[in-house]
């Protein structure tokens, strides 16, 4: 094994990262080592979803001085993962690797961050236990937070408060979503509801279409989703002449008529700070959560279906998730009228991870 | 309420029929043509998928998006051409060469596929049927595209030459008897290869309807699995192209019931509607397969059945 990477490509990737550093005025990356990023997606980096959503905060690495990024697609969940992660290792000579898919973290990431003890590794969910390997890692911004405020602008845009939802599965992440748009939604509009229509799939987009165009034919008039790829349910309901709100990435070029707002990941905040950390020798956390108040989450720039009251009010959501307001505020009722939430709960509270309920407002069952 | 949660279940059936069969169609006529030569080609799926990234392009390309559905049949018959050819050599199994074609064909689409996933390209417009009727639901179910309406003059077309023609009397003939084929003076493997193109045709136009007409947007997860549906609808229709088109209605028809059911508030046991198209398939099959009709109507050709 060895422990300088000495490979041609790598002394001309230094030696480039080592100019550019040179010729910074502030002198930033100078007197600090190098860092490479390789990160790997589950899908296409073009998806108008969670895998563009992480490839955009790569290319804003990219030109972070000092900072090398690789990058794989299309990696399935298998011992591929292990293979691209090793040749990003010890090819590309990477010093951090994101596995930003579910499946990789055990046994692939695990497995691995005990073979190389000198590479960081870290995953985007919240699976990282403390008997893990110690170069390894897990980060996971609450998007739930940006679909409240999708929820508090359709409140106001919707004239009817009837908002659709296209889900895949009924686990608890989605679930969150669908409950923090309808508690957006009637923290402007007390009347609003939310219609879910589960799809049974993460991708499967001609039932998308038809979920899409049922949720309409029901009287819906506020579209959002969340699927692997939103583009098919955006896209469907601007024909339809519905308003929609996004997931993941940004989907406002497919709506310009009715896009309002959508619910992003922001990980240029941590992959950034990881950068940063590696540059100066810093130990990386092991486990990061966050949303709004540590600025790991955005809301899409508003389109031509928000409304002036919706802006201000979706603006004034924003800052008060900033300061933490929690937004599950007890009581709360589940759709079969049972007491769910007993008291209001912080933004983080464990209590939250295991949500198996949809709230009274929502229309829709898990089964 | 009742009454009126009944009709919208019923709408979206009518609408889930027009607006998702036609895939089905156009890869089900596609196959029929074929196998009633007496080749199967289960590699259509490929097709589907690969002409429904070039139509995809081509029309991002162009402009015109009927340019894209010519260029997706054109992709089509390329491969459809590929399978006839390879199964003429000696001893190639047909089942083995149309698997590897389904691989290729995918496999190229999501190659070339890449830099078209995020464009937006002009898709087809739909024929308003229904804005007459002043209700909005059933003005969505009744836009028609015009590829449905090919697609059923096309299996009416089929049914009447098969019967009716020089022509589709030796494709149903080299479906049958090879041997009486050859003692007729027809080369067996000119017919096959050049139904298993034409069928290939049909199935890259199906891809392009999916692309750029509903859902109406290339992505590598853009078929799940229609092609492979589309084959089986062929024996569930017993080699009949008006029965092809009943079939892939219902199956469009079946597929709206598990969206709609959960739209009007039934939405305890999706799973179980979402099922719905395949649970249908198999009463059917165990229904109409067991008649002696079914046994007569297979091409006596096909290695499935020899």
């Amino acid at each position: 094994m060895s422990f300088l990477p000495l490979s041609r490509r790598s002394l001309l990737k230094a030696g480039a990262a080592g100019l550019a550093a040179a010729a910074l005025p502030m002198g930033f990356a100078r007197a600090q080592s190098p860092v490479t990023i390789g990160a790997v997606y589950v899908g296409p980096r073009d998806d108008f979803g969670w895998n563009q959503a992480h490839s955009v905060a790569m290319e804003i690495l990219k030109g972070v001085p000092g900072v090398t990024v690789v990058e794989e697609e299309n990696v399935p969940e298998t011992d591929a993962v292990t293979q691209s992660m090793e040749s990003m290792i010890n090819l590309d000579g990477a010093n951090l690797i994101l596995a930003t898919s579910f499946g990789y973290y055990s046994p692939f990431v695990v497995e691995l961050a005990k073979k190389y003890p000198d590479v960081e590794f870290r995953h985007a969910a919240p699976l990282w236990k403390d008997t893990d390997p110690k170069n390894a890692g897990s980060y996971f911004p609450y998007l739930n937070q940006a679909h409240y405020v999708n929820g508090v602008a359709a409140g106001l845009a919707s004239p009817t408060g009837k908002i659709g939802f296209v889900a895949a599965k009924p686990i608890p992440s989605v679930l969150s979503n669908i409950n923090s748009v309808l508690l957006g939604a009637r923290s402007t509009n007390p009347n609003a509801t939310v219609q879910v229509i589960f799809t049974g799939e993460w991708s499967l987009p001609v039932r998308e279409a038809e979920a899409t165009n049922a949720l309409v034919d029901a009287g819906c008039d506020v579209i959002t989703c969340h699927v692997d790829s939103p583009k098919v349910v955006i896209e469907t309901a601007e024909g339809r002449g519905v308003k929609t709100l996004g997931h993941n990435a940004s989907q406002a070029p497919l709506a310009p008529k009715g896009f309002i707002t959508g619910a992003e990941y922001k990980w240029e905040t941590i992959y950034k700070g990881y950068a940063d950390n590696i540059a100066k020798g810093e130990p990386l956390p092991n486990f990061m959560v966050g949303g709004y108040n540590n600025d790991m989450l955005r809301n899409t720039a508003y389109g031509a279906g928000a409304t002036p009251e919706a802006i201000k009010a979706a603006d004034a959501a924003i800052a008060e998730l900033v300061k933490g307001t929690p937004i599950y505020a007890g009581s709360l009722k589940d759709n079969t009228g049972k007491v769910v939430i007993d008291k209001s709960y912080d933004n983080y509270d464990p209590f939250l991870d295991g949500m198996n309920y949809l709230l009274e407002g929502v229309q829709g069952s898990l089964t | 309420m009742m009454e009126s949660a009944f009709v919208t279940v019923l709408i979206a059936m009518l609408g889930g029929a027009i607006r998702v069969s036609t895939p089905f169609m156009f890869v089900g006529l596609g196959e029929c043509l074929t196998e009633k030569s007496g080749r199967i080609n289960l590699g259509l799926e490929g097709n589907l998928v690969l002409g429904a990234m070039v139509a995809y392009a081509v029309s991002y390309l162009s402009g015109n998006p009927w340019v894209g559905v010519l260029a997706a049949g054109g992709s089509g018959l390329v491969l459809g051409a590929l399978h006839g050819y390879i199964c003429k050599l000696p001893k190639v199994n047909d089942i083995a060469v149309g698997i590897a074609i389904m691989s290729f064909g995918t496999g190229t689409a999501f190659f070339f596929g890449k830099p078209f996933i995020q464009p937006t390209a002009p898709r087809l417009d739909a024929i308003h049927l229904g804005d007459w009727t002043g209700n909005a639901a059933l003005a969505q179910a009744l836009q028609v595209n015009p590829l449905f309406f090919v697609g059923i003059i096309l299996a009416v077309a089929m049914s009447w030459a098969f019967a009716n023609t020089r022509w589709g009397l030796i494709v149903r003939m080299t479906g049958d008897s090879a041997a009486s084929a050859r003692a007729m003076g027809v080369s067996v493997d000119l017919v096959r290869f050049l139904t298993t193109a034409a069928g290939g045709f049909l199935a890259g136009v199906g891809g392009a309807f999916l692309s750029l007409y509903y859902p109406g947007s290339w992505n590598q997860g853009l078929s799940s699995g229609q092609g492979l549906m589309a084959v089986a609808l062929v024996i569930f229709a017993r080699w009949d192209p008006i029965r092809c088109i009943w079939a892939a209605l219902l199956f469009g028809a079946a597929g709206a019931i598990g969206p709609s059911l959960q739209s009007i508030g039934i939405s305890q046991g999706y799973y179980f509607f979402n099922a719905a198209p395949y649970i249908l398939t198999l009463f059917i099959m165990i229904a109409s397969a067991r008649s002696k009709g079914a046994a007569r109507e297979v091409p006596g050709e096909l290695s499935i059945t020899k």
